[in-house]
């Protein structure tokens, strides 16, 4: 919503400064975007009269004009084609910023001859497009020297409102002016709406036809002919104005409606009666139905829209726009006038159906004042006569103004249950009637006539608001909000706390946290195993399904870093992936990805990629710290097939897979453009064992054993294809109770190893928690070791 | 025997061992086994006995004498051997050091955790909602009408698919409907924030379609719109680390609160930079009101008795202001760079006690 300072001051009498007023309209929750003063652009520029005309003599386009200045006979040099003796124009003197450019002038010669100054266009001065030409100025009541900006009528502060969709009164000037006259600004001032009588007997013939039930379409709708109107452009004011806020004039007639609508927030509609046929009826639009509109599109109708047709079908699409076979030219000599009531459902629907945005939907969808129909025919009436003349017939009345709503009744108590906040009874009732509310009662328990223009005010609360608005939100004194508890009892879940606890794990790891998107491309999807969950309206095909794994979302991450020259990369992500599309049909997950080198070159580290192992370690790291403990954990070597078959695995507790990790399908790479090994890992985390809570939170005391370990190595020569987690298990089998801990600490092929095996160096610590152990004892052990691994592995000693 | 004559020789073939195995050879020689002190002490015997007191003495101080300088030798030789080892032992410590890469943490969950650090402090818990909801959570029990414009197809995604009851699917387009699920699932008091991924249709220098929000939610049987100033006002302070961010609420609307108020905050605008917490400016954060008496009762709870307020604030959003990252859109292209520049240690845990951010 915009307006002017000067059209605000039309409805309320006010001292108070633009920024005082933008201040107080965002107190009130009419939020202030800007304020624009095209006046101060034109600082400066004054008014001239050309006097004289000559050709330049060195130019055949140009001419040298003696112009009357603030400062005397001036000659200037000027190529506009209007330029002619006896012209008003605007001139600009050496070091004003031209404000379309931004450009300082300068004196300058041009061809030869000086030019003491410059004559503007409309565009030059930052006031339109024309720039055909120097701009004129309509010579009456001007003064060679005065400035510009008075002369041109402009209207000084522009407003520039982001308005709530609640507050449909204030898309008028007058509702604006309502709630700062409420908040203490000024004087409200009422335009003049007392009826203007008919001189003339013609009657349009209106009719509502709505289905019973569907009456609420259009309630009321208002007509009235007029007759010998001459539709000339409007005045220079009312131009001004309408461009001041964006609209661009078109006629008398057209601006009238555009004005009332700014003014009032009261939409209405001029036809142009020669171009009706028959009678004028109100009803829904049959399917197959078209209208040429104002902005020259054609329009197809359908049964939810209202229309305004004649014997020949719609014209006029009601509260969106009218039509153009109907609307007024300079040749109309006879208008019908339109001031109805659309439902604001309706209205919204059918524009935002058709894609039309317009002053009026932007007005009917929010509700306009069901009780300023008629006002607002005789304002409007007023307007046409004064300014294009004619002769009114009668106000013709289709339907009723809508019954007012029930009084509400308020508890003044609600104003300090719900704000904090207490007002005398008479402030109450002082800043309800300053709004326009009828109030009755009091001082506990009021009765409240809601004005018929504030269709948001429903309940207590809202006349809550009311109050708290007008008396300042600035003034409800803040009450901090203190923990009950002395001491915070813990607050987050275990599951809440495990997310943190991953997350903050996998960057110890080195991974850096990326955050993609929930959605995927369906295709994609398919390559993880999920069914995708489609989105109905996506805004690309990358975007249209959700996710059911993590991973495409981060491997489309890697190809854009790679292409970025991120040769290397771990990263990874925590978030919902998608298992069904019903609401809770996700789990929180924890996935990441390593590609490239395993470490940054460096001198003391061997230069290697990335494999399966790095994405154990990830994996592991996740279960760790998500509470799981991992050595109870085997791995099995067959993943899911979006894995490589024989460089990945699973991670399982018994018959569940906590986690699968490896290195990726080359088929899966591919799909994404990834032309090096990527390894992954993923985990679900809401599928793991839950963390036990735990009564006592004392761990069992440490028994430092007095007696010393004992450490022995074996090299094991088993075949290549055995794994090595069933060799340490054969190992841990042999022995329960003396065996500490067993440490794979070397993998061999090569030369002096058989062809197709592998030596393991197994490295055990042993120790007795009462004893020393004898060297018996110790042998035992060893030789049990040896022959677990043979009967279990077909491991040989190697000697 | 002249034990002086002796003691000289064996001092001098002390002095003269230049290593310390020399020196050990020299000891054996002198007071091994069959050293010739040794030697000399077991002779004591066949000496007469009135005699042996006196030799007895003399022989032990020489060999305490000479045990002492053995000693002495020994380490001098053990500093002097230690010294040419160090002399020997060499590593150009201006190589770079083995690397051991630190991951970061996204701006998003540290910023997340910094807003519960604040709000659990003010004895606020964490509670969770879908990001797939139904027609009735997300608007119906929010008092958003079927015909209101966030509703329709352009601005909300929906899913291809119906719940069990017909109702249509789509991504939640804000954390409110956690409100609903929490009300809904418990008993009052509530004191709640609610955090994650919220959906709008919508793609362009400033909108993601997908962002975070947090929610708050207070009902009990006396909170106003000043604990609602007090506690945002204390929350954004707390946030941006300075007690003298100037702070405005401005009347504005919402379905589902009334009276509904925006929070600004001071702010210095300039040409590329936005500074928070002074100049004259302002800057819209959170939308907030108390909580509708409708969607009170959509819920079940009587708005007689029960009342409270609410507020939803982008995540994405305030991380942006306070760690000034200029492009929303950066947040989920997951460029290293980025991630390396603008993530968090993982160690920079915040809390309210040992501050939020370094």
């Amino acid at each position: 919503m915009k307006f002017t300072l000067p059209w605000l001051k039309e409805h309320l009498e006010t001292t108070a400064t633009a920024d005082e007023i933008a201040t107080k309209l965002t107190a009130l929750g009419l939020e202030v975007e800007e304020i624009v003063d095209p006046t101060r652009a034109l600082e400066g520029f004054t008014v001239a009269h050309v006097l004289e005309v000559h050709q330049h003599p060195n130019a055949d386009r140009l001419k040298v004009c003696k112009v009357a200045t603030k400062d005397g006979i001036r000659a200037i040099v000027c190529g506009a084609p209007n330029a002619r003796p006896g012209l008003w124009s605007v001139l600009a003197t050496e070091g004003l910023v031209i404000p379309a450019t931004g450009e300082v002038l300068r004196r300058a010669v041009i061809r030869g001859v000086e030019s003491q100054g410059m004559l503007c266009s409309a565009r030059e001065l930052g006031l339109g497009e024309d720039h055909s030409g120097i701009i004129e100025l309509d010579p009456q009541g001007l003064e060679v020297g005065m400035p510009a900006s008075r002369a041109l009528g402009l209207e000084g502060p522009i407003f520039v409102l982001k308005l709530t969709p609640n507050r449909a009164d204030c898309f008028g000037v007058a509702g604006i002016a309502r709630d700062l006259a409420a908040a203490g600004l000024g004087q409200r001032k009422s335009r003049d709406f007392s009826p203007v009588p008919a001189t003339i007997e013609a009657r349009p013939r209106i009719r509502l036809d709505f289905p019973k039930g569907h009456e609420d379409a259009c309630p009321l709708f208002v007509g009235r002919i007029i007759r010998g109107v001459r539709n000339r452009p409007s005045p220079a004011w009312l131009r001004h104005r309408l461009e001041a806020v964006g609209l661009r004039p078109i006629s008398a007639l057209v601006d009238i409606t555009n004005y009332i609508t700014f003014d009032l927030a009261r939409p209405l509609h001029v036809f142009d009666a020669e171009k009706l046929s028959g009678e004028l009826v109100v009803r829904f639009a049959r399917s197959g139905e078209r209208l040429l509109a104002l902005d020259g599109r054609v329009y197809e109708l359908d049964e939810g829209m209202t229309v305004i047709a004649d014997a020949t079908g719609p014209v006029s699409l009601a509260g969106v726009i009218g039509g153009e076979t109907t609307g007024v030219s300079e040749e109309t000599r006879d208008v019908l006038l339109e001031v109805a009531l659309f439902d604001p459902v309706r209205t919204a629907t059918t524009g935002r159906r058709l894609g039309i945005e317009s002053d009026a939907r932007t007005r009917f969808e929010r509700g306009v004042d069901p009780e300023l129909v008629l006002p607002a025919t005789e304002l409007a009436t007023r307007m046409i006569l004064d300014l294009c003349g004619g002769e009114a017939g009668p106000v013709v009345i289709a339907g009723a103004v809508p019954q007012r709503r029930p009084p509400l009744v308020f508890r003044a108590s609600q104003l300090a249950r719900l704000a904090g906040i207490t007002l005398p009874p008479e402030e109450i009732r002082r800043i309800l009637e300053a709004l326009g509310f009828g109030v009755e009662g009091g001082p506990e328990t009021w009765s409240l006539t809601v004005p018929s223009w504030r269709p948001d005010v429903t309940t207590e609360a809202c006349v809550v608001e009311e109050l708290a608005r007008l008396h300042g939100y600035e003034r409800i004194p803040p009450v901090s909000v203190t923990r009950t508890a002395a001491v915070n009892p813990v607050l987050l879940s275990a599951e809440q706390r495990r997310r943190i606890a991953v997350r903050r794990a996998m960057a110890a790891q080195g991974l850096l946290e990326a955050v993609t998107w929930s959605f995927a491309p369906p295709e994609t999807m398919e390559l993880f195993g999920g069914i995708p969950v489609r989105i109905e309206n996506p805004l690309s095909s990358e975007l249209s399904a959700l996710r059911s794994s993590l991973l495409p979302g981060l491997l489309a991450a890697a190809a854009r870093n790679r292409a970025r020259k991120q040769e290397d990369g771990a990263i990874f992500e925590l978030g919902p992936r998608f298992v069904g599309d019903q609401p809770g049909e996700q789990v929180w997950a924890v996935a990441g990805i390593r590609w490239g080198r395993a470490q940054p070159r460096h001198w003391a580290a061997p230069e290697r990629s990335v494999d399966a192992l790095d994405a154990k370690a990830d994996a592991l790291a996740a279960l760790e710290a998500a509470g799981v403990r991992t050595e109870p954990l085997i791995t099995t070597t067959d993943p899911p097939p979006w894995y490589h078959p024989g460089r990945a695995g699973r991670l399982l507790l018994g018959p569940r897979t906590l986690a699968v990790f490896g290195e990726l399908h080359p088929a899966v790479l591919s799909a994404f453009d990834l032309d090096t090994t990527v390894v992954a890992f993923e985990v679900d985390l809401d599928g793991l064992p839950k963390p036990k809570p735990r009564a006592g939170k004392a761990r069992p005391p440490l028994e430092p054993l007095p007696f010393p370990p004992v450490d022995r190595d074996f090299a094991f020569l088993v075949d290549r294809d055995l794994p090595a987690q069933d060799l340490l298990e054969a190992v841990r089998a042999a022995e329960k109770k003396l065996l500490r801990e067993v440490r794979l600490f070397d993998l061999y092929e090569g030369p002096g190893v058989p062809a197709g095996k592998k030596s393991l160096g197994v490295a055990v610590r042993l120790q007795a928690s009462d004893h020393t152990l004898s060297e018996a004892e110790i042998e035992a052990v060893a030789q049990r070791i040896v022959e677990m691994a043979e009967k279990r592995c077909g491991a040989q000693l190697r000697r | 025997m002249d034990l002086e004559a002796l003691k000289r020789e064996i001092e001098a073939r002390i002095e003269a061992a230049a290593s310390l195995d020399a020196l050990e050879a020299v000891r054996v020689a002198a007071l091994g086994r069959k050293g010739t002190i040794t030697e000399l002490v077991k002779s004591l015997g066949q000496l007469p006995v009135e005699e042996r007191p006196r030799f007895g003495r003399l022989y032990n101080e020489l060999k305490d004498s000479l045990e002492r300088r053995i000693a002495e030798r020994r380490k001098e030789l053990e500093a002097k051997a230690l010294a040419e080892r160090l002399v020997r032992e060499r590593l150009d410590v201006t190589l770079p050091a083995r690397e051991r890469p630190q991951g970061r943490l996204h701006p998003v969950s540290q910023v997340s955790e910094e807003i519960i650090a604040i709000f659990a402090d003010m004895g606020f818990s964490v509670a969770e909602g879908p990001d797939v909801e139904d027609d009735w959570h997300n608007f119906e029990a929010l008092n958003i009408p079927p015909e209101h414009p966030a509703r329709q197809m352009q601005d909300t995604f929906y899913l291809s698919s119906r719940d069990a009851r017909g109702q249509p699917l789509l991504l939640r387009t804000h954390t409110s409907p956690v409100q609903i699920r929490t009300m809904r699932a418990g008993k009052p008091p509530f004191r709640i924030i609610a955090l994650g991924r919220v959906y709008r249709r919508d793609y362009d220098m400033t909108h993601t379609p997908m962002f975070h929000q947090v929610e708050g939610l207070v009902v009990d049987r006396r909170t106003h719109m000043g604990h609602l100033k007090g506690c945002l006002q204390d929350f954004v302070r707390a946030f941006f680390e300075r007690d003298d961010i100037p702070v405005r609420f401005r009347p504005s609307y919402f379905p589902f609160t009334e009276p509904s108020a925006e929070m600004d905050i001071g702010c210095k605008r300039s040409k590329d930079e936005l500074v928070v917490g002074e100049g004259s400016d302002w800057l819209e954060i959170l939308g907030c009101g108390m909580v509708h008496p409708k969607v009170l009762a959509a819920v079940g709870l009587d708005p007689e008795v029960w009342q409270g307020f609410a507020f939803g604030m982008g995540i994405d959003r305030v991380a942006m202001l306070k760690y000034g990252i200029p492009d929303l859109r950066t947040f989920f292209e997951a460029d290293l760079r980025w991630l390396k520049h603008y993530g968090f240690l993982p160690l920079e845990v915040p809390t309210s006690w040992g501050g939020l951010s370094r």
